[in-house]
């Protein structure tokens, strides 16, 4: 468990005061992957380093698994740090070591010996897939085994925690999501509690099950996941959700449509039932289906749909409020003519 | 020809590469270590200290911005007081190594500078110590750059080495002046010069391709 009690860490810039990370005050339960999302320079970078205390605070503590280690340092940071993996956006491996001697340099640091080592060394490969590449240099790998690298490494002092910097930012879709996989099995193959920061909001919509925005240093809307997706209470959460949810009708259609246009949401189990057909039959109305998708936020699912209703004013009327009982929300985008 | 020019050729090249080399060592040892210091204490992740960087940065700078000829001679004390004679070549291997010392430190602290800071970081989150970090990620990250530095330093050496004849330190330089330029052997004096270029050639060639063979960072 990672807690934060009133952190805040601010720099010092041409004799002003910057507040990179102002009042931080939440956990981070023992065994979930929890994602920081916000646009750049909202802090959660600066606010991910002070777990591991790469970044001090200027006020406040740190709590990892009920032990306030705000202020450990040599021997007890060090011990601190080997039960805390952490990836980064560009791997950041060594470029002159070959994929065992980077992994096997944290295990040496540790103190273990030498066939404790390899032996470890050779298990970490085998968990990421990367037995094959022992021997290469970093610079002949692809980018997401370079993160795979970085995994291995990160977790090979038996992390419990995994702290993971913009981890997919440089890589490609299909990277991005063979990472986050990986990431998944191994949250619960071994209990790992992982958190993401990441400006990918579809990141965090595929694994992770809680998360907390950021937007100027501050924490301003935390819960779980889906529920931060589909109903984000704070004004900020809705702006940065807008610029990635695309998915809105085009301007033309609304113009040519004669009827109403409504935007149905569905969430959780009403996803699944024929709502709109039983509409159709009780109203006698018909419906024209325009745009619709049905997407997953940690494991449930969401649908919009668009649907110019046909029929007269009265049966829409009651059609909509028979609609917006049963959907998780109605939205009339035309009233129509 | 009244001397016996291929005896003098050995001589002056073997009192050259005693003064490059052991200057040289200098440099990378003395010089190596302060550029690592200037390279610690000015990152954040090691051990960031303002006032050291800074007075080390000013020694280097003050000793790197005096001309060589006028260390020579500057250096004349400190020769007599450490190897009891102010000429020879091994009385000249102390200003040789002092600029050496000045300019290498300053390289090596670009060569350290470079290496990849998030490298240095993701070695900083695993909890390994300062010292294994700087012995196992940044002393090999920055090896291929160290050579090339080192042997920028050794071809500055050769130059300065020959220099170094003017006040009695001998070498293939102090030959080309004193047979080549003064007695008018325009002979003696290209054989030197092609030694001598041979010799940066060779120096050239081996840091270059130790260099190339030791940078892993393209395929």
């Amino acid at each position: 468990m990672i807690e934060f009690k009133n952190v805040s860490v601010s720099f010092k810039q041409d004799k002003q005061i910057f507040e990179a990370v102002n009042d931080a005050n939440f956990k981070i339960e023992k065994g979930e992957i929890f994602g920081i999302a916000g646009s750049s320079g909202a802090g959660k970078s600066t606010l991910l380093r002070t777990i591991n205390l790469l970044q001090s605070v200027s006020s406040g503590e740190i709590l990892v698994d009920g032990e306030n280690v705000t202020n450990y340092q040599r021997t007890q940071l060090r011990i601190l740090r080997r039960n805390i993996g952490m990836i980064f956006q560009h791997f950041n491996l060594a470029r002159n070591l070959t994929v065992y001697q980077n992994i096997a340099f944290v295990l040496k640091a540790a103190g273990k010996s030498k066939v404790e080592t390899e032996i470890r060394v050779n298990e970490l490969l085998d968990l990421v897939n990367l037995s094959d590449k022992s021997n290469s240099y970093p610079a002949n790998l692809s980018g997401g085994e370079k993160q795979r690298v970085a995994i291995a490494r990160a977790l090979a002092n038996d992390a419990k925690i995994l702290l993971c910097d913009e981890p997919t930012s440089a890589l490609d879709l299909e990277t991005t999501s063979s990472i986050l996989s990986l990431l998944k099995d191994l949250n619960k193959k071994f209990g790992i509690t992982i958190v993401i920061i990441t400006h990918e909001l579809d990141v965090i919509k595929s694994i992770c099950t809680r998360c907390a925005v950021m937007n100027k240093g501050s924490v301003v809307e935390i819960g779980d996941v889906y529920a931060v997706f589909t109903k984000p209470r704070e004004e900020f959460t809705r702006q940065l959700l807008s610029h990635t949810n695309h998915f809105n009708l085009p301007e033309e259609i609304i113009r040519k449509m004669q009827g109403p246009i409504i935007r149905l949401t569905f969430k959780g189990d009403n996803a699944n039932n024929p709502i709109l057909s039983y509409a159709a039959n009780t109203f006698q109305i018909g419906f024209n289906i325009l745009l619709g998708k049905i997407e997953y936020i940690n494991g449930l699912p969401l649908g919009i749909l668009y649907v110019e209703l046909i029929g007269e004013a009265d049966t829409i009327k009651l059609a909509i409020e028979y609609l917006a009982a049963n959907t998780a929300d109605l939205e009339v985008i035309n009233h129509g003519l | 020809m009244d001397f016996d020019l291929k005896a003098a050729l050995l001589l002056t090249f073997g009192q050259t590469m005693q003064m490059v080399i052991s200057s040289l060592l200098a440099a990378i040892i003395i010089g190596g270590s302060i550029g690592l210091l200037l390279f610690l204490t000015s990152n954040t992740l090691f051990l960031k200290n303002r006032i050291i960087n800074q007075i080390v940065g000013v020694i280097i700078n003050i000793t790197r911005s005096i001309p060589f000829l006028i260390l020579l001679v500057l250096m004349i004390p400190v020769s007599k007081a450490i190897v009891h004679t102010s000429i020879g070549p091994n009385a000249v291997v102390i200003p040789l190594a002092v600029a050496a010392i000045a300019f290498f430190g300053r390289l090596s602290e670009a060569s350290f500078s470079d290496v990849d800071n998030g490298v240095l970081e993701a070695a900083i989150a695993s909890g390994a110590s300062k010292l294994s970090i700087v012995l196992k990620i940044l002393l090999p990250e920055s090896l291929p750059s160290l050579i090339k530095n080192i042997t920028v330093t050794a071809v500055s050496l050769i130059g300065f080495s020959a220099m170094a004849g003017t006040v009695g330190g001998g070498g293939i330089g102090d030959l080309a002046i004193r047979y080549g330029y003064q007695r008018y052997e325009p002979e003696v004096m290209l054989i030197c010069v092609i030694v001598l270029v041979l010799l940066v050639q060779i120096f050239q060639i081996i840091g270059d391709s130790s260099a190339k063979q030791l940078d892993k960072s393209s395929k």
